[in-house]
């Protein structure tokens, strides 16, 4: 009972951090067809920009908050200078969101060195929690917290706000939107700046979780692909329910098969793919 | 000169040198890269068929080159598959095999769908060589591949292998060109232009992206084996999507929907990373800025862009007819 207990728990924070990076790509590619793949490379600056500021005396929050906001100029810049213009042709976003994952690892790489660091969490959630023989980390539950709390905020912006309303509008017929004189640009400022910002902020976040090494941003692409599979590309519930899923898939399957602890994760999304290629909850492709 | 003769002056001084440059003592860590040139050009080509003919931007096609590698290694190594054309058919039906299965799963969906669902395959599939330890090796792969002879030719010479896989990129080049001028090419094309008004047609669609993803694992697969007989080994990395985005980058720098241009795709990527990498160690980052510029700003790749400047340096402007873009 224990080990299904700690599996899940460990399995459900490494989903909620997924979830940061895969509620940016899902939202990015339902408004404005760009498949990002620089998002996981986007939580890995994140991660390099806010463990440097934890270095230099700054607090923890804040400095993941900086992290974030960095991550997201720098994703603004690219996306006005260079994505903007290639927002309905997805062949040459991808190419050129791929290229921007070469140039940032390597810049990654040449600022921070190839040591993995190890990032701490901040003092007061280092310790562990113990029920019985049950023992698990503190900060697991404030990582599932945190990124639910963001995703309440998406969902409420999204559902709430005129704002959202506009995006939901642009995601369901670009052309109609515009039309109606919906500011669909602003949406694609707006939504691409959110996914970035998300992205990098959950890189410090998730440190004490997944540290940070180069190669790290390749790792989680997969992972953040498979949940937008699960959950439907396009759906933001969908990526929550899929990072879960991918989140305890991934921790069951590697504590029980290790062997095949990735067939575990992949095949089940294959086979999702094969008989509902629209995923959980995603509209018809 | 007309564009014809142009044409034939080129591939006739390229073969020649081709053919001769391992006799005019050039060093052999040079006719080695050229070797691997020579093996990733195939597997960008078969790239190329797949994305700049039908529009499938597969993801998957280091999994299909690294089965192929796989198969021959593992046939060599337990089952005493040790000739040529043997391990050759080995490998190339193990890469058919894996895209007659991927293609039922990815061809279920069209566009970004198939590129999303060709990285989770590739996983697999590296999944699998990563951590199957007993059958694949694990993290530190197969070792001991004997390259085989080729009839009575022994190929453990360097020149020698040279020559077989110039033989096949040339036979690749051959029978692609060829395939993607003959009216199946040409529906190809219209698969991937206009899918709704082919299948108007009475065309059926999904069984010519699958026959083209069957014709296109061969040639991945011939690249593998030949791969693996190269190195002498093969690890999980062959078959990562760090290998896939390489084939891909090496297919874009070329020009999409050419054939022959990935092989300049090819030459780049090799001898920049080999060169680059002994000036700098930021060689990901210069090759990752030229990715991006040509992406940006030649998409039609190099066989557009190094005509284009060298008319350009000797004063004559010759308009450019824009290379097609899926």
């Amino acid at each position: 009972m224990q080990f299904y207990i700690q599996n899940a728990l460990g399995g459900l924070a490494y989903g909620s951090l997924l979830f940061l990076i895969a509620s940016g790509l899902t939202l990015i590619f339902g408004l404005m067809r760009i498949i990002n793949l620089a998002q996981t490379s986007f939580y890995l600056l994140g991660a390099y920009i806010g463990l440097t500021l934890v270095t230099h005396g700054w607090n923890f929050w804040l400095a993941s908050v900086a992290g974030g906001v960095v991550t997201m100029a720098l994703g603004l810049a690219v996306y006005s200078a260079f994505l903007h213009r290639y927002h309905a042709d997805p062949l040459t976003s991808l190419l050129l969101t791929l290229g921007l994952t070469l140039i940032l690892d390597d810049g990654i790489l040449a600022l921070w060195g190839g040591d993995p660091h190890s990032i701490a969490p901040p003092a007061i959630f280092a310790g562990s929690l113990s029920f019985g023989t049950l023992v698990f980390p503190v900060y697991w539950l404030v990582v599932i917290g945190i990124s639910f709390t963001i995703a309440a905020i998406l969902f409420l912006t999204l559902q709430r706000t005129m704002l959202g309303v506009m995006i939901r509008a642009a995601v369901d017929d670009e052309e109609m939107a515009r039309g109606l004189g919906v500011d669909v640009n602003r949406a694609f400022y707006v939504v691409f700046a959110a996914g970035a910002l998300i992205a990098g902020l959950g890189g410090l976040l998730g440190g004490p979780i997944t540290s940070a090494y180069p190669g790290l941003d390749g790792e989680l692409t997969p992972l953040a692909f498979a949940v937008v599979i699960v959950g439907g590309m396009g759906s933001l519930g969908g990526a929550l329910a899929g990072s879960l899923i991918i989140g305890l898939v991934n921790a069951f399957g590697k504590a029980l098969f290790p062997e095949l602890s990735y067939f575990t994760i992949f095949v089940p999304v294959a086979l999702i793919m094969a008989f509902r290629p629209q995923g959980l909850f995603g509209r018809k492709l | 000169m007309s564009a014809r003769r142009r044409w034939v002056m080129t591939i006739v001084a390229g073969a020649a040198v081709a053919l001769l440059l391992p006799h005019l003592g050039v060093p052999t860590f040079f006719v080695s890269l050229l070797t691997q040139t020579w093996i990733i050009a195939i597997a960008a080509m078969s790239l190329d068929l797949l994305i700049g003919f039908v529009g499938l931007v597969n993801f998957s096609q280091a999994a299909l080159f690294g089965v192929g590698a796989y198969a021959v290694a593992i046939g060599a190594t337990r089952f005493h598959i040790t000739g040529f054309a043997s391990g050759m058919v080995c490998g190339i039906i193990a890469a058919v095999v894996t895209a007659a299965l991927f293609g039922l799963v990815a061809l279920r969906a069209e566009g970004p769908g198939f590129i999303i669902i060709t990285i989770a395959l590739n996983q697999i599939v590296w999944g699998l060589a990563y951590q199957w330890v007993s059958v694949s090796g694990g993290d530190n792969g197969i070792t001991g591949i004997v390259r085989p002879p080729l009839g009575s030719i022994d190929l453990s010479s360097n020149t020698a292998y040279y020559y077989v896989c110039l033989a096949a990129f040339a036979l690749t080049l051959a029978v692609l060109m060829t395939v993607v001028r003959s009216p199946y090419g040409l529906v190809l094309k219209g698969v991937r232009d206009t899918p709704r008004r082919m299948r108007a047609l009475g065309y059926n669609v999904w069984f010519y992206r699958y026959s083209a993803l069957l014709l296109s694992s061969v040639f991945a697969g011939t690249a593998g084996v030949l791969f693996a007989w190269y190195n002498q080994f093969v690890g999980p990395v062959d078959l990562s999507l760090d290998q896939s985005t390489q084939f891909l980058i090496v297919t874009i720098l070329g020009g999409l929907g050419t054939i022959y241009g990935q092989l300049f795709g090819a030459l780049v990527v090799i001898f920049l990373s080999n060169e680059l990498s002994s000036i700098t160690q930021r060689w990901m980052l210069v090759l990752g800025v030229i990715y991006f510029a040509i992406v940006l700003y030649a998409p039609g790749g190099l066989v557009v862009l190094v005509p284009r400047l060298w008319d350009r340096l000797r004063g004559k402007r010759i308009a450019i007819v824009p290379a097609e873009r899926p």
